[in-house]
């Protein structure tokens, strides 16, 4: 594997955790592809085979209609996100695509001050090398605890 | 304060004191006549239970619980503690064992919750062991009733409460039969942490007031708005409720002439395949929750189907636990329908990320008001079923069940 290749999975990753902590949540949706995938489940529903997931969207469109709710309807206390994010695995898939493997760690700061471990787990990612502008086709978020804390309101 | 030195407040129902939400003494006494007393507690699905000698763990309250299926099929619930030292027995979620066997000092028990060996019991080369007369087994887990109705499987810790179908009285029960028209296939499930006193949940679920208020998306899509036709359902003690409404909205515009936020938004989805629905129970109810005292939701939100157990962790921690099905023979379609409705209910649902929140800031709010008390009038002050839904007639169901339970 080429080491840019490795540097453009990495500069994705950046990107993408980039965009979610600084709340430039409208333009996330813009790092997948048209019909890319994002799904949220947990690594016990993974581990025996369910398939119910926290968030499923099989869109771009719906990761928009994700965001204009968290913006217009939802309800959630003001709060950030700040992810540390492990190396990046990569392997070539089939289609000329690669998948990476990255671990995550995401803590959460309310508005109140208060700063707690939000979430760790596995990023499983299928990502388009398209020149310039890499993107998910597929994004799996697998929480390594089946438990969330209050909600899980800004995408991990 | 001493509990028994509180009264309820002379209003009656349309008065919650505070302190409920923040007693110490309370939350241990609840323990003992509410989730030890009386009533039925949900423990898990049949389906959770495939195969014989399989088992999973739940709660009778906080009290730790073992389910199992026997190895000829039979389901057993005894408590999660070893006659020896009170270590818990089962220490994994679920799983398949022939036999249980407590990590600490090898007792073993088999899926009734039977003591069959004391490791050592006649010592090591004639020295140690237990004297000849000692009855290990007299210390046993406690035994669970268990009760199978419509693929739930109840459990109580009391031989003189109603069996479930009487205990949730006819209307309910029909209910219930209604979403477990068939065997159920898992989907998957998660958990919340609720950061606030169980109670506040409960009420939250019976509050059909809030829901289209609370959760600016339900109201939006129209997927329920008090408009639409529906109703409140309570049964005849006020412990367990349904709140339903139709699909199709009666067409008012109550929620744009009252200004609500998004209802002006002109907010539409730009993947609306997400509210795609199929009426499966050909009533045109594209929404039933239902609630069975003290800690269970059945829910079906348009194919969306879930249960919910709600488990105290202490005074003012409350796990969610949540576990989505379909039917044993649903086809790919209408499971995918069911995974993709998924996006409305949970931590993360659209309609539903509100309701953990909402039970903490009741929680913060009245630190300093354990005095006070909360202004439950909406619908008057009965607990009788009604066609309006705005209406707190189920909260005041809940505390009239919970009162006689309490001998408050």
């Amino acid at each position: 594997m080429d080491i840019e290749r490795q540097l453009k999975v990495q500069d994705l990753n950046a990107r993408y955790v980039e965009t979610i902590d600084e709340g430039r949540f409208e333009e996330w949706p813009d790092l997948f592809t048209d019909d890319g995938h994002y799904r949220v489940t947990t690594a016990e529903n993974a581990e025996e085979g369910l398939p119910l997931s926290l968030i499923h969207a099989t869109s771009r469109a719906m990761l928009r209609d994700r965001v204009r709710a968290l913006r217009e309807a939802n309800i959630y206390e003001a709060q950030r996100y700040r992810h540390i994010l492990g190396p990046a695995r990569i392997e070539p898939a089939m289609d000329g695509s690669l998948r990476a493997r990255t671990s995550f760690m995401v803590a959460r700061i309310m508005h109140t001050g208060e700063t707690a471990l939000f979430a760790t787990g596995l990023y499983l990612d299928r990502i388009a090398l398209e020149g310039e502008a890499s993107r998910f086709v597929e994004k799996t978020v697998i929480l390594d605890s089946r438990q969330i804390d209050t909600l899980l309101a800004i995408p991990l | 304060m001493n509990i028994h030195e509180r009264s309820w407040p002379a209003e009656g129902l349309t008065r919650i004191p505070y302190w409920i939400y923040s007693d110490r003494d309370l939350y241990a006494e609840e323990q003992e006549r509410i989730f030890r007393g009386e009533t039925w507690t949900f423990l898990c699905l049949e389906a959770e239970l495939p195969r014989p000698n399989t088992f999973r763990t739940a709660n009778l309250g906080d009290m730790p619980v073992v389910v199992t299926r026997d190895k000829d099929g039979a389901i057993h619930a005894f408590e999660n503690r070893c006659a020896h030292r009170g270590s818990l027995l089962c220490l994994k979620e679920r799983g398949e064992a022939r036999e249980i066997v407590c990590v600490y000092h090898n007792w073993t028990y088999d899926l009734t919750g039977r003591l069959t060996g004391v490791a050592f019991r006649r010592g090591v080369g004639g020295k140690g062991g237990m004297p000849a007369d000692a009855r290990p087994d007299q210390h046993g887990p406690r035994q669970l009733r268990v009760e199978i109705f419509a693929g739930l499987v109840f459990g109580t810790a009391s031989a003189s409460v109603a069996p479930v179908e009487r205990y949730l009285g006819p209307e309910i029960a029909a209910k219930v039969r209604r979403v477990m028209k068939a065997p159920a296939k898992l989907l998957g499930g998660y958990s919340q942490m609720l950061p606030g006193n169980w109670k506040l949940y409960m009420e939250n679920v019976k509050d059909s007031y809030h829901a289209s208020l609370l959760h600016m998306f339900f109201t939006t899509f129209r997927l329920n708005r008090l408009s639409q036709k529906g109703g409140l359902l309570i049964s005849d003690d006020g412990a367990h409720h349904v709140s339903y409404s139709m699909t199709a909205d009666i067409a008012g515009k109550e929620y744009e002439r009252a200004g609500m936020r998004t209802a002006q938004a002109g907010y539409s989805l730009e993947a609306p395949e997400l509210l795609d629905n199929v009426d499966e129970y050909g009533d045109g109810i594209g929404l039933q929750i239902l609630s069975v005292f003290p800690g269970f939701v059945l829910q079906q939100i348009r194919n969306s189907l879930a249960v919910r157990r709600v488990v105290p962790q202490g005074l003012d921690r409350t796990e969610l636990v949540w576990t989505c099905f379909g039917y044993a023979d649903d086809d790919e379609k209408i499971t995918e329908l069911r995974l993709r409705q998924a996006n409305l209910i949970g931590p993360s649902g659209f309609i539903s990320m509100e309701d953990g929140a909402a039970t903490g800031f009741v929680q913060r709010g009245i630190r300093g008001a354990g005095d006070e008390q909360s202004v439950v009038e909406m619908g008057g002050s009965g607990t009788s079923s009604e066609e309006s839904r705005v209406s707190e007639a189920a909260v005041r169901g809940f505390w009239k069940t919970y009162r006689r339970h309490m001998g408050m």
